[in-house]
């Protein structure tokens, strides 16, 4: 592997760095969670919750200019049971908290949230008597992407951020009592 | 319908005739792939036939009526962005232009122009939307990648007039709030010269291609005396045969002006609003090629806004160095103005149909009453009815060529 | 085709066959508007819709309106469109906060049937008539009607906003 970067170092070509490791000819040792960390963070498939004008502007980041399938998220899970992370793109009226709750709920673990814009993360310019004033009010959120709407630039930068918290987070997290006060804090019994 | 594989005529099965027939429930819920927003519809199926459906919108309700009696004037207009926000400058324009009406405010020949350009930009961005989503709808996922790239091009250019892309807030009460710049006439200018190619190319892919003729013909049809009855207007009221564009008959903005046609459907189906926004866009690029021709035979080659101190926020130089322009600008953000009393409707050719604002003013700094007209919420009434008798999947198609977005659908 | 009736001509046709219901009109900037009585709404648009000279065929849009200190505080608005010769006419009609019900457009437009609704939600106007009138944008088990004047913006159960910092001191009419 070194010698593979040798080579490459003063190319365009980037390569990823491999996790810390005991490698020899034909083998790689690293722990588990390294491993499985790396591969969950390069193929995260979203599920996309567009409601309003941050739809827009996620489907200009999935197009070409700004594509978001080079970063692993190329299949778009409409399916909660399928997916790994949640975006919620656009603003959740009181209305809309209950649907969302529930494609949240049918998510199988390991799951994230990613609330994107100003509407998602807090009600935005929208103060009123309708709009839920930010979805962390009904589920936990992991990364939050301000704008309105981010730039594409932006929700990249979110996703690159999910997949930082993906690749470092402990197998065992999941499990763990705090992990599961927190979702009870929600009302989300935990299967 | 008639089957487009085989000619023969299916006729609808008749639900009377069956005794102890119970028909499937779908719900076509508010999280759907494949509706482009957020509504639900419940569906009544006879097989794979719709029988019947019951839409539920609102979910995305943002109170924008209300909104309206509390945000000054000049504050509305980012409300407006949101409202169809796959063309906001159509509707800040639109607003503003509400906004003049009330305050009797006439303006010079080239910021009218300036704003035609603007409107037809964003037109044709509506459109693109539009007309890619239902090439992915029927499977064409191609031409929506294309076509991207052209609608990045759009927002380049809103960048360079008012800094933003989508929720662009262009424009202020009495014109704009900067000339545009050298760099943003350029675009401009390779923007109509070069956007024919990517046209072209979108059209190859799906206008006379078989698949996707067989799939939109005759899918969603409507009539024209129900489409009137139902309040339509914009392209889906054009592909059912009436012409009725808001540029023609009510003008605003000189679109008196200048020279274009109006693209009309004989059936009202899911091919006629396709074709007819197809062909919308090439008489928006030649409007736009017109608006850069009259611009230049124009005497005037500077301003870009009405001589408006009570509401059009003076330059900040004046601002702090001249008193009367302190004085103007702290009148204006504080709200000591005078707006006439009064009530005024106006309504402008969106991307969707006639987009209306209607406010009474009670010489406050915001609205007393704020009404909006909301093409959306006016003709997806009548989806029930153009689905009625058609396939699922036919359903999906209707849908996504009636252009309908969420955010205008619930204020 | 006709020739374009003139507003007096609709006007006048209108006074004719109505007479008291019509109580009065005026020019709003570029809209003739005419105020009418609550039982003549639905029988004048279906008079304006059928008679062949004036052809108002196009109902453009309606909506609730409020004004707390007038007489008769809740109204609505109507506008109409005769595409064939280009009018569009905006009517009017109050009534007070008990005598809410009005009788259903949709016998005469089917566009009227979520306008309707929007009206109900928004303000409360029953509709005698009405296939299926029930909130259309707010959650179903809304209880009081958002739009009315006495009803703040925001929610009023928010406990995490401190409205001191925004300037307001509880009553969100006053000017900072």
């Amino acid at each position: 592997m070194i010698e593979l970067k040798k080579k490459f170092e003063n190319s365009e070509v980037k390569i990823a760095d491999m996790p810390v490791g005991y490698s020899g000819p034909g083998f790689m040792a690293t722990s588990l969670d390294k491993a499985v960390g790396l591969a969950r963070a390069n193929s995260l498939w979203p599920l996309p919750f567009a409601t309003s004008c941050c739809g827009i502007e996620f489907m200009a980041t999935m197009a070409s200019t700004y594509d978001l399938a080079r970063f692993g998220s190329e299949r778009l899970s409409f399916s909660p049971r399928q997916a790994d992370l949640l975006m919620v793109m656009g603003t959740i009226a009181k209305k809309m908290g209950p649907v969302l709750r529930q494609v949240y709920e049918q998510m199988a673990e390991p799951r994230w949230v990613l609330s994107m814009g100003a509407c998602a993360s807090s009600g935005g310019i929208f103060d009123t008597y309708s709009v839920l004033q930010g979805i962390d009010k009904i589920m936990p959120v992991d990364v939050y992407i301000p704008g309105c709407p981010p730039r594409p630039e932006q929700v990249l930068e979110g996703i690159l951020s999910i997949q930082k918290l993906v690749k470092n987070e402990s197998l065992r997290r999941r499990n763990a009592p705090q992990y599961k006060a927190m979702l009870a804090g929600y009302g989300i019994e935990v299967q | 319908m008639a089957s487009q594989v085989t000619g023969n005529k299916t006729e609808p099965i008749p639900f009377a005739n069956r005794e102890g027939n119970r028909f499937t429930t779908l719900n076509l819920g508010p999280t759907h792939p494949a509706t482009h927003g957020i509504f639900q519809n419940v569906l009544k199926l006879d097989g794979e036939i719709i029988v019947d459906s019951e839409p539920t919108i609102g979910y995305i309700h943002r109170a924008f009526e209300k909104l309206g009696e509390h945000k000054p004037y000049y504050q509305y207009t980012t409300m407006t962005d949101r409202m169809n926000y796959c063309s906001s400058p159509i509707n800040n324009m639109g607003w503003h232009m509400t906004v003049e009406k009330l305050i009797k405010c006439e303006l010079p020949k080239r910021v009218e122009y300036m704003r035609v350009i603007i409107m037809e930009l964003a037109r044709i961005s509506d459109h693109l939307i539009c007309n890619s989503v239902i090439g992915v709808d029927t499977g064409a996922m191609t031409g929506f990648l294309y076509i991207f790239q052209w609608r990045e091009f759009i927002y380049e250019i809103y960048e360079q007039i008012c800094g933003a892309r989508l929720t662009t807030n262009i424009g202020r009460i009495g014109g704009f709030e900067r000339d545009f710049n050298d760099i943003a006439w350029r675009k401009i200018k390779y923007f109509v010269k070069e956007y024919p190619k990517g046209m072209k190319e979108f059209e190859k892919l799906l206008v006379r291609n078989r698949i996707f003729m067989d799939r939109t013909i005759g899918t969603g049809p409507i009539s024209a005396e129900r489409a009137l009855n139902y309040s339509f207007s914009g392209p889906n009221l054009r592909a059912a045969g009436v012409d009725y564009d808001v540029r023609v008959m009510n003008p605003y903005s000189s679109y008196q002006d200048f020279d274009f046609k109006i693209p009309v459907g004989t059936n009202g189906d899911t091919y006629d609003r396709f074709m007819v926004r197809e062909q919308e866009m090439w008489e928006s690029l030649s409007i736009i090629q017109q608006a850069i021709d009259k611009l230049e035979k124009l005497d005037d080659k500077t301003s870009f806004h009405a001589d408006v101190p009570d509401f059009y926020l003076p330059p900040k130089e004046e601002v702090y160095n001249d008193m009367e322009a302190l004085i103007y600008h702290f009148k204006i953000v504080m709200g000591e103005t005078d707006v006439p009393k009064g009530e005024v409707y106006h309504c402008v050719e969106g991307g969707n149909g006639e987009l209306g604002f209607y406010v009474i003013s009670d010489g406050g700094r915001q609205p007393y009453r704020l009404h909006l007209r909301r093409p959306c919420f006016i003709y997806y009434q009548a989806y029930p009815e153009m689905i009625k008798g058609g396939m699922l999947s036919d359903a999906i198609l209707t849908m996504s060529s009636m252009n309908v977005i969420a955010g205008e659908l619930d204020s | 085709m006709a020739e374009k009736p003139t507003i007096e001509e609709i006007s006048n046709a209108l006074k004719e066959k109505f007479g008291a219901q019509i109580i009065s009109q005026s020019q709003e900037y570029d809209f003739p508007c005419i105020l009418i009585q609550k039982s003549a709404v639905v029988p004048v648009m279906k008079f304006l819709y059928e008679n062949e000279s004036f052809q108002f065929r196009y109902l453009t849009t309606m909506c609730g309106l409020h004004f707390p200190e007038a007489a008769l505080p809740f109204g609505l608005m109507y506008q109409v469109h005769s595409l064939v010769h280009n009018i569009r006419i905006r009517f009017k009609s109050f009534t007070t906060k008990d005598d809410l019900e009005y009788e259903t457009l949709t016998s005469v437009f089917s566009a009227a049937n979520w306008m309707e609704r929007e009206a109900y939600d928004f303000y409360g106007f029953r509709f005698k008539g009405h296939p299926n009138l029930k909130r259309i944008l707010n959650v179903e088990d809304m209880d009081y009607f958002p739009m009315r004047k006495e009803y703040k913006i925001e929610d009023e159960t928010r406990t995490d906003k401190d409205d001191t910092m925004f300037g307001r001191f509880g009553n969100d009419t006053v000017k900072v």
